[in-house]
């Protein structure tokens, strides 16, 4: 049992199912992302967790108590929301204390409270200003410290950074993945950005369609997805999906992918049994674009290189590094070269493939194959 | 470029400008005539209303029409002057028009916040009451406050306004309220405050705009309102407007014409006041209600 039990929670709106049997449990200090597309159903499971929406069936329980039913402010929880949320008419000193007041704390013991939060957050010179004179990251500082004051079990996060800029994202972010580690609370955080999910979280839960797909540490999810969904999902730009044909022989298992003009062949580095068994059989080998780099730039560590010539098609210098697309079992497939890779449109380079990384999916199951 | 081209800008001519303003200054003073008429009128001596230009200045200043129409002049049998029908009014639109605003606010915040089955229906049958003429509600009115024994009363005549105000007042608040983010109410919520603390805590105190279109729109009606005055209210309870009536329908002796233009212009003067100290925020309320639906 953990911190926050989720134990087949359903959620269903008249006759249509929006969530499918969640099943997760949170460990106290956890920082676990629900991440997935809009319509997901992560919102929903956020808010049920909060208590602002009825569980349809199974339980949620915090600390070990389950909180079917049970008032919001009750639960010992807080909330940081997409918008803030903020009260426009109050003070943000008394936008971080209204919780405490409304919980019948005295004044001077919701003064000392909202002083330590306002010191933590920075924001002690703005306690005396209304929301509305406050700039978007300033007003994240204040959700957050709304949240913090009341010292509670779990800290609800429901897309907390979506408005803001790109440059103020990677910094909150930043933060807020301080203050977690400095306080080592519970959060459960909701986003459609991946990119937040992986850095911030010690745990992910990868939604689509009202099923949780995966649940696992960011590595996890990163390196092993257990489904096409999660592979495609995770990761910038996204996994190559090619189609391509397993031959097992004597000494190795390869898998075949069409190209222009022939085939290549590319030797798993560790294939297992299941994998044998699908000997002629098509699949889907995902491999992530950094794992398909020019020569120099493969990683050494790897046991198994496999290197490739291949006819550049597009290449886009992104600064930190350069992506070439080339063409490979009929799809487009991106490589992710060093910055000053010496790479033109048109040209055929030698591309290494490092198949440690390459994970092959069932086509019709679109499950991983292991 | 060191100097910007002006030569796509539109350029406003002169001559329609100058032609513009004309009609506005023009319609201006057209719109206005009746209130100089009356102001004018009310400073004069009966004589030289009768005797002379309706249109032209006193040549004697006088405020006696004002004070006789105040407290001296005959309304019905009694020489009473205006004054304590203003009172009545007063007595009957305050309290009107407060529990209708609020009524009218507590339904817009359940109507959006706390949306039940069948809201919609509710809120839709509730628009209604604004498209209902008043003669349509006189009998069952009447028979209600006969059964309640409130007829002839001003808290009778709260309750008519009140009952016939909630429509336009929900109406208001709902579209003002649908447009709040619901994530505060949420927020509000988890911090522990219950429905009626979101609703004057949080609701109440970001809806002043609206709160002003709803007086503004409820005491110029109510302050009004002739016929559920002339139909419900007793001789003491009668408002403004029935009084207003009765001075100008006295008929003893000669028309004091001065007397009833000053009457007039009192019984219009609150609902001016009004305009004036809240009228900025008129505009701005409508537009807030209506823009987000």
């Amino acid at each position: 049992m953990g911190f926050l039990d989720i134990n087949n929670a359903t959620k269903s709106y008249g006759a249509v199912e929006v969530l499918h049997k969640v099943d997760i449990s949170v460990e106290e200090g956890e920082f676990l992302v629900l991440v997935g597309p809009s319509g997901c159903g992560k919102s929903t499971l956020l808010n049920m967790i909060a208590g602002l929406e009825d569980i349809t069936t199974g339980e949620i329980a915090i600390k070990g108590v389950p909180m079917n039913g049970v008032h919001p402010s009750k639960r010992n929880i807080a909330m940081v929301f997409q918008s803030y949320a903020l009260y426009p008419n109050m003070t943000v000193g008394q936008n971080i204390t209204f919780g405490l007041e409304m919980h019948g704390v005295p004044k001077p013991e919701r003064d000392k409270a909202m002083n330590e939060v306002a010191e933590m957050l920075q924001i002690k010179q703005l306690l005396d200003r209304k929301p509305g004179q406050l700039s978007g990251g300033q007003r994240q500082r204040v959700a957050m410290g709304r949240a913090l004051v009341r010292n509670p079990d779990v800290f609800l996060f429901d897309e907390p950074l979506s408005n803001l800029d790109a440059k103020l994202r990677v910094d909150m972010r930043t933060e807020i993945k301080k203050l977690h580690q400095n306080l080592g609370t519970t959060i459960v955080y909701v986003t459609h950005d991946q990119i937040e999910a992986m850095t911030l979280s010690t745990r992910i839960a990868v939604m689509n369609g009202g099923y949780v797909q995966q649940l696992g540490s960011p590595k996890e999810i990163y390196d092993t997805p257990a489904n096409i969904f999660v592979a495609s999902f995770m990761g910038s730009p996204s996994m190559n999906l090619l189609p391509a044909k397993v031959v097992v022989s004597d000494t190795a298992v390869h898998a075949e992918i069409a190209k222009e003009g022939g085939s290549i062949r590319l030797a798993f580095a560790n294939p297992g049994a299941a994998l044998r068994a699908y000997d002629g059989q098509n699949i889907i080998l995902g491999i992530r674009p950094e794992a398909i780099t020019d020569p120099d730039g493969a990683d050494r560590h790897s046991t198994h290189v496999e290197t490739i010539s291949a006819k550049i098609d597009v290449t886009e210098p992104a600064g930190s590094d350069t992506f070439a697309t080339t063409s490979l079992g009929g799809k487009d497939c991106i490589a992710r070269l060093r910055a000053d890779a010496d790479v033109k449109a048109g040209q055929t380079v030698d591309l290494a493939i490092n198949m440690e990384k390459a994970i092959p999916f069932d086509p019709k199951t679109e499950d991983r194959i292991a | 470029m060191a100097i910007a081209s002006t030569d796509t800008a539109i350029r406003t001519n002169r001559f329609t400008r100058t032609l513009i303003y004309l009609f506005l200054l023009l319609f201006a003073l057209f719109y206005l005539l009746p209130l100089f008429v009356m102001v004018a009128n009310s400073l004069k001596p009966l004589s030289e209303i009768t005797g002379g230009n309706m249109m032209a200045l006193p040549k004697v200043w006088t405020i006696e029409p004002w004070l006789a129409a105040w407290s001296t002049a005959q309304i019905g049998v009694e020489p009473t002057g205006l004054k304590p029908y203003f009172w009545n009014s007063i007595k009957m639109v305050v309290p009107a028009v407060a529990i209708s605003t609020i009524l009218g606010a507590l339904n817009g915040y359940v109507l959006t916040k706390w949306s039940f089955r069948g809201d919609k229906i509710l809120y839709g049958l509730m628009l209604f009451a604004c498209f209902i003429p008043f003669q349509m509600v006189l009998i069952p009115m009447a028979r209600v406050l006969g059964l309640t024994g409130l007829a002839g009363s001003t808290p009778g005549l709260v309750l008519v306004h009140v009952v016939y105000g909630i429509g336009f007042s929900t109406l208001y608040f709902r579209n003002y309220y649908a447009a709040f983010p619901t994530e505060l109410v949420r927020a509000a919520q988890i911090d522990g405050a219950g429905f009626f603390r979101i609703f004057w805590r949080i609701m109440l105190p970001s809806s002043g705009p609206i709160i002003v279109v709803c007086v503004i729109w409820q005491f110029t009606n109510i302050w009004n309102d002739f016929l559920f005055g002339a139909s419900f209210a007793d001789f003491d309870s009668q408002p403004m407007t029935v009084a207003l009536n009765n001075l100008v329908s006295s008929s003893t002796g000669v028309k004091e014409y001065n007397v009833h233009f000053a009457g007039a212009i009192l019984a219009a003067l609150p609902t001016l006041l009004v305009y004036i100290v809240a009228g900025r925020y008129f505009v701005r309320g409508l537009m807030a209600g209506s823009v987000k639906g």
